[in-house]
């Protein structure tokens, strides 16, 4: 303090006080600090946005349409090679090369990443809100609920979720909602049934403990109704948990999707070029399969995508793990 | 402690029920049947498949098929056969005249038990799992006692790799790096009982799994390094390497030992995919042929031994871990 203050502080001294404290920050500032403060969990980040950025502006950014076959251009080998293995020389056109067919790989690349952009959001969005609501209810109210859903998810922990996923595929794609969204939809609908269960046992896990503490007691005191506790009380203090296992599910999603896309069972390539969901890195993998021998370079960008956005969002999870429980920091 | 058991032995009927009631159900509702999706063979005609369908009791209504499935049906010559509660996993109908047990678990003859579908599947798993416990608990010792030096990162940077990249995209690097560029392995084998083509499948599978042992054992080291005890140790002048060897580690083992029984099952139930890719004669490539085949009794038993290993090995997570630790109790 500047001056020793006074029995009667004047003015002048109150409004130095005030500026010598420190401006209060929430928990979600520091959290955010120490996240950015985190090189790995930024450069995940970086390479999310970089793919999101991808996925929205792909119909600009891609340099051919991945639909176009060029009858004669097939399997010819990316631009930084003379000649291929079988011959052919290169073309600058083609950054990556062509497949059979003599599609840009490139191209079909870049429309691949608007597939795992969406399978790896949309499905978690549906997790975390229903996982998150069956967890506050399982975990407050206990009882006949709670049992319903420790039984539900014994079963489904016992079910070998990719075969679940297979064969939900290969039975119900030929149906109408097989084919809605080129399959997405289908896959979305299993990878969230699959997956919100094992969201809910641990909010429900979370809330066990937090509705002994004495803010919830308090709450109780003052006469707040149920929904008010669980909404506005222990819905906030489990956010952190949910943030960080949210993070941490998306690359589950995104895995699944290339490995049932590699299996022939994900999305099916279009061949219409109004559609929005033309490929999937899951699909060129496969395509790329044939050929790993002689055309590896079908094959590589694909792969090296799917391990790039996995790898940022474990780089991320992890990060906001570290930042909103500094507890766990390194011990998982 | 035996009553627990018992319990959750018990628990094992209602799964196995409804694992097979959403088996049944989806695998039905699959366009086709056996008989008419194999489209290399001479399609059957309409007078064979029905004649397949009454000797198989594919013509009775879904209902009575699953019910004959789990406990059993009086055949044509009206005599009962035993289902499910016997054991039987039904006849297959790719393979007509062997049972689904016998392609599971029959070797060929000649050969003993390892070489049936099942025994290969394991015998995977298993050295998968070898591979991992013996190259990720040294990587998780080495980097705990080295924290924050070069050699803790670079092992961090390959955990974390192991752990996010999904082991068909690593077996798709690894196959264009060790068999089409180097030329050291050769991934189309002439026999599986040449040593180096295991060597692929075995790393590819254990990946992950080493990835995660890794890392759990370097947590679990940096928190007994941190313990009363090991100080207590190091001033009564024990060497270092006895500190290390008897106390740290022996202590730090407890969390690693009680995920390998789920680790061996999670290897033999989901190698599937690499199965599928390097052609590997297991369980779960014939797991994947069945679906495309609507081999529905193969599907079903198939599934089905794959939910008991899981189930068996969570149960047994419970039971180590209450030898090891005393103070957690079964009850």
């Amino acid at each position: 303090m500047a001056t020793k203050p006074s029995v009667n502080p004047t003015p002048s001294q109150i409004a130095d006080l005030t500026m010598m404290t420190v401006k209060p920050r929430s928990l979600w500032v520091d959290a955010w600090y120490r996240l950015i403060r985190n090189k790995a969990a930024v450069a995940g980040m970086i390479v999310i946005i970089f793919f999101l950025f991808v996925a929205i502006f792909a119909n600009q950014l891609a340099p051919h349409n991945p639909l176009q076959t060029n009858a004669g251009k097939s399997f010819l080998p990316p631009a930084w090679m003379e000649v291929g293995p079988n011959g052919r020389p290169s073309d600058p056109a083609f950054f990556f090369g062509t497949d059979n067919l003599g599609r840009d790989v490139l191209s079909r690349t870049i429309y691949g990443a608007r597939v795992s952009i969406v399978v790896g959001f949309l499905p978690t969005i549906v997790i975390v809100l229903v996982g998150s609501v069956v967890g506050l209810l399982a975990g407050y109210k206990g009882g006949q609920f709670d049992n319903i859903l420790m039984r539900f998810t014994d079963v489904i922990y016992a079910f070998p979720d990719l075969l679940f996923f297979i064969i939900v595929m290969v039975t119900l794609r030929e149906t109408f909602i097989g084919k809605l969204l080129n399959g997405l939809f289908l896959l979305f609908m299993a990878l969230a049934i699959v997956n919100w269960v094992g969201f809910a046992r641990v909010v429900r896990g979370q809330v066990l403990s937090l509705k002994e503490k004495e803010f919830i007691e308090a709450a109780r005191c003052i006469g707040a109704s149920d929904a008010r506790i669980m909404f506005r009380h222990l819905l906030p203090n489990s956010l952190g948990p949910i943030i960080i296992l949210s993070a941490l599910t998306i690359p589950g999603m995104i895995i699944t999707e290339a490995i049932l896309g590699y299996l022939g069972l994900g999305l099916t390539p279009s061949t219409n070029p109004n559609d929005i969901f033309i490929t999937s890195w899951g699909a060129l993998m496969l395509d790329g399969q044939a050929a790993i021998n002689a055309q590896p370079w079908l094959i590589l960008p694909p792969a090296i995508c799917v391990s790039l956005m996995v790898l940022a969002f474990t780089f991320l999870g992890d990060g906001l793990r570290d930042a909103l429980d500094p507890r766990l920091q390194g011990t998982q | 402690m035996g009553k627990y058991l018992i319990r959750r032995l018990l628990w094992l009927i209602p799964v196995i029920i409804v694992v097979s009631g959403i088996t049944f159900i989806l695998m039905h509702s699959a366009p086709g049947g056996p008989w008419d999706r194999d489209t290399t063979a001479r399609q059957v005609d309409q007078n064979t498949q029905r004649i397949l369908n009454e000797y198989y009791g594919l013509d009775k209504p879904l209902w009575r098929q699953y019910v004959a499935y789990v406990i059993g049906d009086f055949n044509k010559q009206g005599k009962f056969v035993c289902g499910l509660v016997c054991g039987n996993l039904g006849p297959s109908y790719r393979m007509r005249g062997l049972t689904i047990q016998q392609i599971l678990f029959m070797p060929p003859e000649g050969k003993n038990f390892l070489y049936s579908r099942f025994g290969y599947s394991m015998r995977l798993g298993v050295f998968a799992l070898l591979f991992a416990v013996a190259i990720g608990i040294p990587a998780g010792v080495i980097a705990a006692l080295k924290q924050n030096t070069i050699i803790d990162y670079v092992s961090l940077f390959i955990v974390t790799i192991g752990i996010s990249v999904p082991n068909f995209v690593m077996a798709l690097f690894l196959i264009i790096l060790f068999a089409s560029t180097l030329k050291w392995v050769n991934i189309v084998p002439r026999s599986w009982d040449e040593v180096s083509v295991w060597v692929l499948p075995t790393v590819i599978l254990g990946f992950g799994t080493m990835a995660r042992t890794a890392r759990l054992m370097r947590g679990s080291m940096l928190e007994v390094m941190r313990m009363d005890y090991i100080r207590t140790a190091r001033s009564k002048g024990l060497a270092e390497r006895v500190v290390v060897l008897r106390h740290m580690i022996k202590n730090s083992l407890i969390p690693v030992v009680t995920i390998l029984g789920p680790a061996l099952a999670a290897l033999v139930t989901g190698s599937f995919i690499i199965e599928t890719m390097f052609g590997f004669p297991g369980m779960g490539r014939a797991y994947v042929t069945a679906i495309g085949q609507r081999d529905y009794s193969m599907i079903m038993g198939t599934t089905l031994i794959y939910a008991v290993l899981i189930a068996l090995a969570n149960l047994s997570v419970d039971i180590v871990y209450s030898f090891l630790d005393p103070r957690i109790r079964l009850d």
